[in-house]
């Protein structure tokens, strides 16, 4: 492995399922000797946003390998996309998965993000995102930095993009 | 010890540097596999090699980072500064036992 291998991940969706691909895999990239950086956009600042952190959502609509098993209905098939807008489905579907996370013993996204930067990776939120959204650096956790897109390019140069 | 003295006392590495046998598995080479890395191996660092050859002697798997911290009762953060740059592979490396198969 190159010495100085370095992963940099960009999330800009916030639902449940778009939160954990970059934390696993920069998790794992750690654990294996690899620079991380995440960089937070659009949707994806909700992850890092004290407030939206672990109450993301899991809205089954426009998913399409959504299937009744994740809804938890004991028969596993595909399952049609009209149900997916009934009140109450994207919370059912939100508590299902995240107790199959947990079950994992995947921790929650607070928790996780306090993982990542103690193993050394750097958050960065998106300055463009935060002023549109009328943010400011007390709504996110500790240890995340807000800097401009150019920031981030520079910050990543050599880096191994990844664009969840 | 050098990996070529360990080869030469009959205890074979794999490819990527982890002892082909676990149950072969000494203090004494922890040592030079840590010296491998530069690592001199402290009492904190006793503490993880300890605890991960125990998780795999009862689980047959190795622990993932997590369950290291969790069950050794070790920061995250003491882990990265004990097993710099790559503690997941560092630790099973040196405790003698295959990678973690885990992913958190």
């Amino acid at each position: 492995m190159a010495e100085e291998r370095h992963m940099a991940f960009i999330c800009s969706k916030g639902n449940l399922d778009m939160a954990y691909p970059a934390l696993i895999m920069g998790w794992a990239a750690l654990g294996q000797g690899v620079d991380v950086t995440i960089f937070f956009t659009f949707w994806g600042l909700d992850i890092i946003n004290k407030k939206h952190m672990d109450r993301l959502k899991l809205p089954p609509v426009g998913i399409a390998g959504m299937r009744t098993g994740m809804m938890g209905f004991p028969v596993d098939v595909g399952m049609p996309q009209i149900l997916g807008v009934l009140p109450g489905m994207t919370a059912v579907a939100t508590a299902i998965m995240r107790k199959k996370i947990a079950d994992l013993d995947v921790p929650p996204v607070s928790e996780f993000l306090e993982m990542l930067l103690d193993a050394g990776a750097k958050l960065y939120a998106c300055k463009m995102t935060v002023d549109m959204m009328g943010l400011s650096q007390e709504d996110f956790v500790d240890g995340v930095e807000i800097v401009t897109a150019g920031d981030f390019i520079e910050l990543t140069e050599g880096a191994q993009i990844v664009f969840i | 010890m050098t990996r070529e003295e360990l080869q030469a006392q009959g205890i074979p590495l794999d490819a990527e540097g982890f002892l082909a046998d676990p149950s072969r598995w000494t203090p004494e080479i922890a040592r030079a596999l840590a010296r491998e890395e530069g690592i001199e191996l402290t009492d904190a660092h006793w503490v993880v090699i300890r605890f991960a050859r125990e998780y795999y002697e009862k689980n047959g798997v190795s622990p993932t980072l997590r369950q290291i911290s969790k069950g050794a009762g070790v920061p995250t953060k003491a882990l990265f500064t004990l097993f710099p740059k790559g503690p997941a592979k560092k630790v099973a490396r040196i405790a003698g036992i295959p990678k973690p198969a885990g992913c958190v």
